[in-house]
């Protein structure tokens, strides 16, 4: 039975293209327009089964929503020994391709129908000024550098550092134009040994500049490892306050497209545990540009994660400046009956899982949690309180996760609130596989999202 | 192809021991360091330091640029007397390279190795050829000195009250002495200091007081590090010397990036940065050394060279000829001197900042010297190495003595002075650690203050609840630490 159904998930294996068109779904006309660089997202059967592993504190049998509706009580989730005999069943309805729409939102699983388009809703960013015409169209990675390039005008003191962010102009366009404009000693092209490199920013963030030290890919921070977390989080504690090192340490990282598993890494799961350091993410253009300036302005060293797939998300940001709070989350849509906290990419899957959610008479809170070391338990806890559902939607894998962190945080503090137990979608525990298929199951897809909900308001 | 290391006057070149004689040119416009017919090496300019022999065949190095930085205008000289060939180049990125039809392997070391630069001998006499030598006035000599005698006996009385239990670590500069004043002392006070931690006699130069010492020991509330560090992790940043982190050659790249720094600011500072033999196998150093050369960072790398690494002797920790060659591997300056000779430290240092102000670029400095000290109060060496081995150093290459017996027949020291000297420091020491003792701890709230700028809500947090416990439990809480 398994090959069977491989074969057809061969056929219905859309081919992830390198750049997509953007196409617009019709008569949603939103503030938002998600265009990235690769955008095919494709639903499978299997996504389903090979995600029924990282369910917890989900019941013995859940129902997979919409696709499956009629299919209800052949999807058990609690364990992966079932998967045979429910592929059977798979083959059965995924026979055409025309099921899977089943007359509900979600978009997943053809090729036209480009599942980032959806993602925005009017509830995405009620901060920005989305409404007006004022402000001006960017993509992420612009408005970046335009809090990069605002910072830097404001205080010479602030200064890049990394691999190919002079000339080239960063890997993903991020300083681009920055070396022609302040110079290749402001703007520095630095050898490749990311220890030592991030070293060198944290000697001189000592002797009184405030870099920003870009890795190239956030996995390459491993590397760095000894001097952020020896150094980086502990000279100014160590020194007795004598020293303070206001580093941003920044870079694109997450499950991109099919970039294997060295350049796919969720450095946040390590990273958390370092005391002294403050940990933000990014994901819309309006949050990057206010973020990265909060970062550069703040004494503390900060890490400043980005995601190699959101660089190109295009929004209507303001005019003039503004600089968002590193510690705050963002309320992203609210809502009565679940709170969903999520963070980076995963904001977008939850917006998607959001609009079914929505058809199927559900109002989930959305918050996009921005700050992931400290937790922003005001707004978190506020949340619980007035849903008293929690969902975690996360791209770490699920063993010592952020989600594994935030979990805890909120049993700690907010246990008398909840309704039912916190439920966490996470990757699983493996390296992100090369293959397009099998990558894209390591990673949260709406569905999943939306099943998720669906048990936890039961 | 020639190699050519900057060695000291005198003539000892390389070439004997290569196979090829082939010579490189740099025939590009990119800058080309030459030497001029009287200059071994890599010297522009004729140092007096560096006094050199007759016709010696010019070294070209190339330097790599990237576009945009400005081109610096260097004169490019050939001395065509030594080309035995017509030089015909191959051009690949980064310049032209000639080529040989005749096979040859650099060997991987040559049969002599590179000298060391000193100024005294082992009894403390002024070697007959140092003609040229930059004196030290009376002045600076007794300040180097009376420090070294001071690092010493600091060092006795703490050692010792570690092992009375009174500090819980202590880490000695037995037989380092002469590198940690002599540098010292040849450096300005804006100068930035990222040291290992065997380099307490800098900080003592700059005005560090003993009794400030023995406060970071002790960790009381007076300590600048706020009882947050291990003994002898100082740190101050008024004397521009930066805190002292364990791991090893984490403060190579953050030299670096503090000259880097200086750099930006056009500032007349160098950044000096000290590291061991063992570090100079961490990854760090190798990095930093490249960074520092390729950004023309005014870093000035000071290796003390003390042939132990804890147990490792520096047999097994490397198989080049010690650390000065690398230098000349990453495009840096590099010179190697007797580490336990203060005079020749002095000079090496001062010329070093000098050129690394002035040029701005990298140097690196060789200090060969012997580890007499345990590694720390956690070691006990006499197990791995013998202790006579131990004993000569001690006595026979003891920095101390060699220039005590220097400035003795100067006049302008006497046994005397120096039992005083000794008597009053040890006295001084004894008397802060009795000071040091009885002084309280730094208050509880330092536990969580500094490690962010302003104290957030998750720390303010934990420390009410340690604060709940103390509450509870008042018997257990340490007396010596407020609350």
């Amino acid at each position: 039975m398994p090959p069977i159904s491989f074969l057809l998930l061969i056929r219905f294996r859309i081919p992830n293209a390198i750049h997509c068109q953007q196409v617009g779904a019709a008569g949603k006309k939103t503030s938002v327009e998600a265009k990235t660089s690769c955008c095919n997202w494709q639903f499978h059967p299997q996504i389903l089964e090979t995600m029924a592993s990282i369910f917890q504190g989900v019941g013995a049998a859940t129902a997979l929503s919409s696709s499956t509706s009629f299919d209800t009580k052949k999807f058990q989730f609690s364990s992966r020994r079932s998967l045979p005999e429910r592929k059977t069943s798979f083959v059965v309805v995924r026979s055409g391709a025309s099921k899977m729409d089943n007359g509900s939102n979600r978009t997943g699983g053809r090729a036209d129908h480009l599942v980032t388009n959806a993602v925005a809703t009017k509830y995405d960013n009620p901060a920005a000024s989305t409404a007006s015409k004022p402000g001006h169209e960017l993509l992420l990675f612009e408005a970046l550098r335009e809090g990069l390039e605002e910072e830097m005008e404001r205080d010479a003191r602030v200064c890049v550092m990394g691999e190919d962010v002079g000339h080239y102009g960063g890997s993903y366009k991020v300083t681009k134009g920055l070396a022609d404009k302040y110079g290749d000693l402001r703007v520095l092209d630095t050898p490749i040994a990311e220890n030592s490199f991030t070293g060198m920013g944290i000697g001189a963030a000592m002797t009184g500049l405030r870099p920003i030290i870009e890795g190239m890919n956030m996995g390459f921070l491993l590397l760095a490892f000894n001097q952020i977390s020896n150094n980086c989080g502990m000279l100014h504690y160590t020194s007795g306050g004598q020293f303070k090192i206001p580093v941003v340490i920044r870079g694109p990282g997450g499950v991109g497209r099919q970039l294997g598993a060295e350049h796919s890494q969720r450095l946040e799961s390590y990273f958390q545990s370092i005391p002294g350091i403050q940990m933000v993410a990014c994901s819309t253009p309006y949050n990057a540009k206010g973020l990265m300036k909060a970062a550069i302005r703040s004494d503390n060293p900060v890490i400043l994660f980005e995601h190699v797939l959101l660089y190109n998300l295009k929004e209507r940001i303001p005019d003039e400046e503004y600089v968002l709070s590193l510690e705050e989350a963002e309320m992203v849509r609210p809502g009565e009956h679940v709170t969903i906290l999520t963070y980076s990419r995963m904001r977008y899957h939850v917006m998607q899982a959001a609009k079914t959610l929505v058809n199927k008479g559900y109002d989930p809170e959305v918050i996009d949690i921005r700050s992931l070391k400290p937790f922003d338990l005001y707004t978190i806890g506020n949340s619980i309180k007035k849903t008293h559902r929690v969902l975690i939607v996360e791209e770490c894998m699920r063993t010592g996760g952020i989600g594994a962190s935030l979990t805890a945080a909120i049993t700690e503090n907010f246990h008398d609130y909840l309704d039912a137990p916190i439920v966490c979608l996470s990757s699983q525990d493996v390296p992100t596989p090369y293959a397009g298929t099998l990558e894209e199951w390591t990673v949260v897809q709406p569905p999943q999202i939306v099943a998720a909900v669906e048990q936890l308001c039961r | 192809m020639a190699i050519w290391l900057a060695g000291r006057r005198g003539a000892n070149y390389f070439n004997k021991t290569l196979i090829s004689t082939t010579f490189i040119r740099s025939l590009q416009t990119s800058p080309t360091v030459t030497a001029s017919d009287d200059c071994i090496g890599i010297c522009r300019k004729p140092y007096s330091m560096f006094p050199c022999g007759n016709s010696s065949p010019p070294a070209y190095f190339r330097s790599r640029r990237f576009e945009s930085s400005k081109a610096q205008q260097r004169l490019d000289f050939s001395s065509s007397d030594e080309d035995e060939e017509q030089i015909q180049g191959m051009e690949f990125p980064g310049g032209k390279i000639g080529f040989t039809s005749e096979m040859s392997f650099i060997p991987e070391s040559s049969q002599k190795r590179v000298q060391c630069y000193r100024v005294l001998d082992d009894n403390g006499y002024q070697l007959s050829s140092t003609s040229s030598l930059q004196h030290v006035n009376k002045e600076v000599a007794m300040k180097m000195y009376s420090g070294m005698v001071t690092l010493e006996t600091m060092d006795t009385v703490l050692y010792e009250a570690q092992r009375q239990g009174r500090i819980t670590f202590y880490l000695t500069s037995f037989g380092e002495e002469a590198i940690n004043l002599a540098s010292a002392a040849a450096l300005t006070s804006d100068d930035l200091i990222m040291p290992q931690y065997r380099e307490p006699g800098v900080l003592w130069w700059r005005g560090f007081t003993l009794q400030e010492f023995v406060n970071q020991c002790f960790g009381n509330k007076n300590d600048y590090g706020k009882g947050r560090q291990m003994p002898i992790h100082y740190g101050s940043n008024k004397l521009n010397y930066f805190t002292v982190s364990s791991p090893l050659a984490t403060q190579l790249p953050q030299a670096v990036g503090a000259a880097y720094s200086l750099k930006t600011e056009k500032k007349d500072a160098c950044v000096v940065a000290f590291f061991g033999d063992g570090s100079s196998s961490e990854g760090d150093f190798h990095a930093s050394l490249n960074f520092a050369a390729v950004m023309e960072a005014p870093v000035v790398f000071i290796c003390r060279n003390n042939g132990w690494a804890i147990s490792t002797p520096t047999t097994e920790q490397f198989r080049s000829d010690g650390i000065v060659v690398k230098g000349h591997a990453y495009g840096i300056r590099s010179i190697r001197v007797d580490g336990n000779d203060a005079l020749a430290v002095y000079n090496a240092v001062r010329v070093a900042r000098k050129m690394a102000v002035t040029e701005q670029r990298p140097i690196l400095i060789e200090a060969m010297t012997y580890r007499v000290s345990h590694h720390s109060t956690s070691d006990d060496s006499t197990k791995y190495r013998p202790v006579d081995e131990i004993d000569y150093w001690k006595t026979s290459r003891n920095p101390v003595s060699i220039f005590r017996k220097w400035v003795e027949r100067k006049g302008w020291w006497s046994d005397e002075q120096e039992s005083e000297l000794r008597a009053d420091i040890r006295k001084q020491v004894i008397n802060a650690i009795q000071v040091a003792e009885k002084t309280e701890k730094p208050a509880l709230g330092n536990m969580f203050s500094d490690v962010y700028e302003q104290v957030p809500l998750n720390l303010k947090e934990q420390e009410r609840l340690i604060r709940d416990t103390v509450k509870r439990h008042p018997q257990d809480y340490p007396t010596d630490v407020p609350l």
